[in-house]
């Protein structure tokens, strides 16, 4: 795989001076990135707590009261009446329907590519892998044309369907039951008179929950932080998802929009607030999910 | 782009196991793939023929040839965007590539694992605010009556929100946010992939006295190469779709950010402004295009896929 060019064998002592200065570059270099990955989140975590006028005075990273963190909540969920909570439940419809659509199109998918023989099987896997790594971006705009040739536009399907078509979760579950479930098997139980759902259903199903759940997780996490598409074909602010919500809270916000914001109470202490309610799923996920994430997320490429 | 892009975890590929082709199933293979084939149909087969149709005719649907290319090529927006586009991708291309590798280099070979696996997880906490939260906190992080790095932005000579957003800071701007978000988890990749180097290679390194940087450069960094051009293709086809981020801050600025930065926001204005499908279809295929060409240099060219065995 690669050419180790290493033509100098003579050992090479550093000085001890050349050592430090290079310690010292990574150091900084690392506390730097530190700061730009954290900072933007504890104040994120702080802008709530604070008043409208605290957050433009008061140091950045200071900390208001916990009384101000219920207004600031109160003010936000007042907003257009209950807009906030509409988006919300939304933005669930939306990203549970899909995820459920996508596992039982999915599972079942993955394991007829692994697993069985027919023809346009080759077809479909490079068609699969092909939209896989395409960014998702690029079908947006022709969804949306599509959509609006079938006058679909502005109705749940509308989203719901193309969050369904996930070939990611497909090839996620070709390569699982690919390498994990042992041909020895399935011939056993063919043998054994088994029809080809039985196997799919008693054998195949029981040991897919690894790969079911990581599946799930990309793919709520991934509908939920959609914006393009809801963006071009949800038209009525109570079909949005709490992404698009958000964009409109934004240009109803007086720090941004003096005029149409004027006298509104969304302010940067809400905002702030709106950002941490609408990422609170997808948080909470990448919390639980963390060991698996950041150690695990190469299964094959980290060392057994 | 989102750290949870479905693409940079397809790095999954278990590296050598192959995944064996195996008899039996008959027709109900068909039975098995029926609903994902239709959606595949529906949402991925269908509009990309669908988009490019609507590119090779006018609005009566007659047959224009290359008219609709034409067109758009020519617009005074088309050339702006694509130039926007383009400055965008070489810097966050640069700072991505040099930044993840030399982060994933040290927290591989000079940390305690603990200390390592904190600094992963911190830097990859951002990317669980993909998407319009992340633009949304860079739009506080930008705004120097507010942001914590006031003061930074102030040594900068930059007083004012308005300051910030001068059309010359658009693209480092939308670095900084792409970066944010997606590099905890290309750092994450990286390590991973540094992690799958067999201690003997770099023992072997050792004992010929390479320091931590030769041992980087001669042996770690040739040895993930095949990841390093992994992540570059894909990071610039995610970044041709540039579409959230100068659409939110020309919503914030007041529509003092040009409304049509990038070719996607262009393709959305002659769809949305302009009514103009064909014209918009034509910007779309040209992305697809790009998307295709990347798409299939991976799947063909890479070995991570080990599609099948013959």
């Amino acid at each position: 795989m690669t050419n180790l060019s290493l033509n100098a064998p003579a050992p090479r002592r550093r000085s001890a001076p050349s050592r430090a200065a290079s310690v010292l570059i990574i150091g900084v270099l690392l506390m730097v990135l530190l700061v730009f990955f954290v900072l933007p989140v504890v104040w994120l975590l702080l802008a709530p707590s604070k008043t409208a006028s605290q957050a433009l005075h008061d140091s950045p990273l200071s900390f208001g009261s916990f009384h101000e963190i219920g207004a600031a909540w109160n003010h936000l969920f007042a907003f257009q009446g209950d807009a906030m909570v509409t988006w919300l439940r939304n933005s669930a419809v939306y990203s549970v329907s899909a995820l459920v659509l996508t596992l039982l199109t999915s599972v079942p998918a993955g394991y007829g590519l692994a697993l069985t023989k027919f023809r346009g099987r080759k077809t479909l896997l490079v068609t699969t892998l092909v939209t896989m790594m395409m960014p998702s971006a690029t079908l947006v705009l022709p969804i949306f044309l599509e959509l609006n040739q079938f006058h679909l536009i502005g109705t749940a399907w509308s989203v719901i369907l193309p969050f369904s078509f996930f070939p990611f979760g497909v090839y996620l579950v070709y390569i699982y039951f690919g390498v994990s479930l042992p041909k020895d098997i399935l011939s056993a139980a063919r043998i054994d008179g088994c029809s080809e759902f039985q196997i799919f259903s008693r054998i195949a199903l029981p040991l897919a929950k690894p790969v079911v759940g990581l599946v799930a997780f990309f793919s709520f996490v991934g509908n939920w932080n959609n914006f393009f598409l809801p963006y071009l074909v949800l038209p009525n602010s109570n079909e949005f998802p709490i992404q698009v919500g958000l964009n409109q809270l934004l240009s109803s916000t007086p720090s941004f929009n003096p005029v149409a914001g004027a006298g509104l109470n969304v302010t940067i202490p809400e905002l702030a607030l709106a950002i941490i309610v609408s990422i609170l799923p997808v948080l909470v996920l990448f919390l639980f999910s963390q060991r698996t994430l950041v150690s695990g997320m190469l299964a094959g490429a980290t060392k057994e | 782009m989102t750290l949870l892009d479905p693409q940079r975890t397809a790095v999954n590929v278990p590296r050598g196991g192959r995944v064996s082709r195996r008899g039996g199933g008959g027709p109900a293979g068909y039975l098995f793939v029926a609903g994902y084939a239709l959606l595949l149909l529906a949402f991925g087969v269908f509009p990309t023929g669908y988009a490019f149709y609507l590119s090779l005719t006018n609005s009566q649907g007659r047959f224009t040839g290359f008219n609709q290319f034409i067109k758009v090529a020519q617009d005074y927006r088309f050339v702006p965007a694509f130039t926007n586009i383009l400055i965008y991708l070489v810097m966050w291309l640069v700072v991505l590539v040099v930044l993840t590798v030399l982060v994933a280099v040290v927290l591989r070979g000079r940390m305690r694992p603990g200390v390592s696996a904190l600094f992963r997880f911190l830097f990859y906490i951002p990317g669980a605010l993909a998407g319009v939260a992340s633009v949304l906190v860079w739009l506080f992080m930008l705004a120097p009556d507010v942001s914590p790095a006031a003061r930074l932005l102030n040594w900068l000579g930059l007083h004012s929100f308005t300051a910030v957003i001068a059309p010359g800071n658009l693209p480092v701007i939308f670095v900084l946010i792409a970066f944010w978000t997606g590099a905890g988890g290309w750092i994450v990749v990286m390590y991973g992939a540094l992690n799958n180097i067999p201690d003997e290679v770099l023992e072997a390194a050792k004992m010929d006295g390479a320091g931590p940087w030769r041992m980087a450069c001669h042996v770690q960094i040739p040895m993930i190469r095949q990841w390093i051009v992994y992540m570059t293709i894909l990071a610039f086809a995610a970044g041709t779709q540039l579409f959230v981020e100068p659409q939110l801050l020309q919503t914030a600025s007041l529509q003092r950010v040009s409304p049509t930065w990038s070719p996607n926001q262009l393709a959305y204005v002659f769809a949305f402004q302009q009514g103009d499908f064909n014209g918009a279809a034509a910007i779309s295929v040209f992305l697809l295009a790009l998307g295709l060409i990347c798409a299939g240099l991976l799947v063909a060219r890479s070995n991570l896929f080990s599609l099948d065995d013959k």
